[in-house]
């Protein structure tokens, strides 16, 4: 896909909803940045834009894993972390009765220290690769070799992989 | 691998790296606080990377991946003075077998995701000597810690269980919200993830008809029994596994009072006047149903697991009531996991069919049981305790 404005590719994609009607913009990285719109925006925004410019079921899936809720109804297993953001309101309900009525967390919370900092940079950068993986898969599976590439050359440059899946 | 990732030496089933043998394993140890009727305490943390997708949904790769990771993490942070790593793509299925009649690693982890069994990336790691922690790799989470303690131990276990997240912590970033807590692929572990649970050996509930009573106490208290075999299975040789079931909007140290202070002492006292009844009212029968498994296992040449574990519980009832002489109480712990079948074949070298297996544990009951006998003491000598010790109103079972 061509870039909006000019004949680079595009590679950051963003979709609004203004008085109900969907707009997309399709930049390249270097037009993107003029109009404002990073193209290393946080993974979960990434995500949500590439999710919310298909149209289908996995609309319903969490941005970050694909599994739909259905599909956790059924296997009991949720499939990342970021389901239970997705599926916040729908979960909370089951968790409650599966807790004795409990619905918040009070025991021990993940150590706050120098290397928890670290390790929260460490976090987001995880969050970013498995958002990259997945787009990866879709534009595998979908023949998108150019975007694959692009992905690919993405997931190099954050983890130092570079074998083709 | 990093350097100094290097695992700390082989696991050998035979000794759990001490030098008791198999009694040196931790929970068969029999000298820990409550040792007649809690055999063992543990403490299960489950525990999963941030911004990482789940082991079931993971693709072989990142579970990989995901199994790098926590080796380099597992093995780097000094969680004892030794730790086996055990790739479950390296071990032998008969390990992976040793390594959950043990009750060291689940089925589900020993079996691994689909395909050849050998070829999903799971490990656990087994601290030595003693295998007191174990952490499982890629299983339904990516990480479970879990410790083990003699006894009624509950508050050891978990001490121990939270010094191994707080040190893995220093490298890895676990998945957490501040309302659910730590992230778990089933949220049914949502919260704390502390599983915490003892094995019971209640043999006197069962001989007295109390056990429905106690299955009914434990499950109105929200507690999960199992049998020794763990989830769906049967209670065997009088075997109980009790733990807690809500993991979420308790502290860590709420879930340990609660068992430790409050509910499993009830099913110890319950158990404990229950033994002191049949010890007391009932003495012949009892001494009668020990006996009759002493003599058993004594002289039967061929026996099932199943009945070797329900004569094993008499035994073991009747060393702790002291009408059995010879064997402790870790010799008779110890023989209730050497009688398990890939045990049972280990100690022989070689594999054995059925057959073989029921004489091969018949024939190790009979020399490990060879000292054993009754230290009678003295009931028969009473005429007036003839009518079978079970005095009037007590139903000593048809005579
Ligand atoms: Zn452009
Ligand atoms: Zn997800």
């Amino acid at each position: 896909m061509k870039c909006d404005h000019c004949d680079n590719e595009a590679t950051v994609h963003e979709v609004t909803i203004k008085d109900g009607v969907n707009v997309e913009r399709h930049l390249c990285e270097q037009c993107a940045a003029t109009e404002g719109l990073a193209p290393a925006a946080g993974p979960v925004e990434l995500i949500k834009a590439v999710l919310e410019s298909q149209v289908g079921p996995r609309s319903d899936g969490c941005p970050l894993c694909g599994t739909t809720f259905d599909e956790f109804r059924h296997q009991t297993l949720l499939g990342c972390p970021g389901c239970y953001e997705a599926f916040e309101s729908r979960l909370a309900p089951l968790i409650e009765r599966a807790h004795e009525g409990a619905t918040q967390h009070v025991g021990r919370a993940p150590r706050a220290t120098e290397g928890a900092a670290v390790s929260e940079a460490a976090r987001e950068r995880a969050m970013r690769v498995m958002a990259i993986r997945r787009m990866l898969d879709e534009a595998v599976s979908s023949e998108q070799f150019e975007r694959a590439a692009q992905l690919r050359d993405e997931l190099r440059r954050l983890t130092g992989e570079g074998a083709p899946r | 691998m990093l350097p100094g990732s290097t695992p700390g030496g082989p696991w050998d089933p035979d000794t759990g790296g001490t030098s008791a043998g198999v009694g040196g394993v931790e929970w068969l140890r029999a000298d820990g606080p409550d040792g007649d009727v809690v055999l063992s305490s543990r403490a299960r943390l489950a525990r999963n990377l941030a911004g990482t997708v789940f082991a079931h949904k993971a693709s072989r790769g990142e579970r990989q991946r995901v199994l790098d990771v926590c080796r380099e993490a597992i093995l780097g942070s000094g969680l004892a003075s030794r730790v086996a790593w055990l790739d479950m793509q390296q071990c032998t299925p008969a390990d992976r077998a040793l390594l959950v009649e043990r009750h060291l690693v689940s089925k589900q982890l020993a079996r691994g995701r689909g395909g050849p069994s050998g070829s999903d990336p799971r490990a656990a790691a087994l601290s030595l000597p003693g295998e007191r922690l174990c952490v499982m790799v890629n299983e339904e989470d990516h990480l479970r810690v879990q410790v083990i303690r003699a006894g009624m131990s509950l508050g050891e276990a978990l001490d121990g269980a939270l010094e191994v997240d707080d040190r893995l912590q220093a490298t890895l970033s676990f998945a957490y919200s501040p309302r659910f807590g730590f992230l778990t692929a089933c949220p049914t572990n949502v919260g704390t993830g502390l599983r915490m649970s003892v094995m019971l050996h209640l043999p006197a509930l069962r001989i007295t008809g109390e056990i429905e009573k106690f299955k009914r106490a434990a499950s109105d208290m929200n507690l999960a029994v199992r049998g020794f075999y763990g989830e769906g299975s049967e209670a065997v040789g009088d075997l109980y596994q009790v733990s807690n079931q809500t993991t979420l909007g308790k502290t860590e140290s709420m879930i340990h009072r609660d068992l430790q202070d409050e509910i499993i002492p009830r099913f110890i006292a319950y158990e404990r006047h229950s033994r002191a009844m049949l010890a007391g009212k009932r003495a012949v029968m009892l001494a009668d149903t020990v006996f009759r498994s002493l003599g058993l296992l004594r002289h039967a040449r061929l026996l099932n697991t199943d009945e070797a574990m329900q004569h094993l519980s008499h035994v073991r009832l009747g060393v702790i009531t002291g009408l059995v002489r010879g064997p402790d109480l870790a010799r008779v712990n110890a023989l209730l996991l050497l009688i398990q079948p890939t045990h049972l074949q280990r100690s022989l070298g070689h594999d054995l069919d059925q057959d073989q297996r029921r004489r091969a544990r018949a024939t190790l009951l009979r020399a490990r049981l060879k000292d054993a006998g009754g230290d009678d003491p003295g009931e028969s000598l009473n005429p007036g305790d003839q009518n079978g010790g079970a005095g009037p109103g007590t139903s000593a079972g048809g005579g």
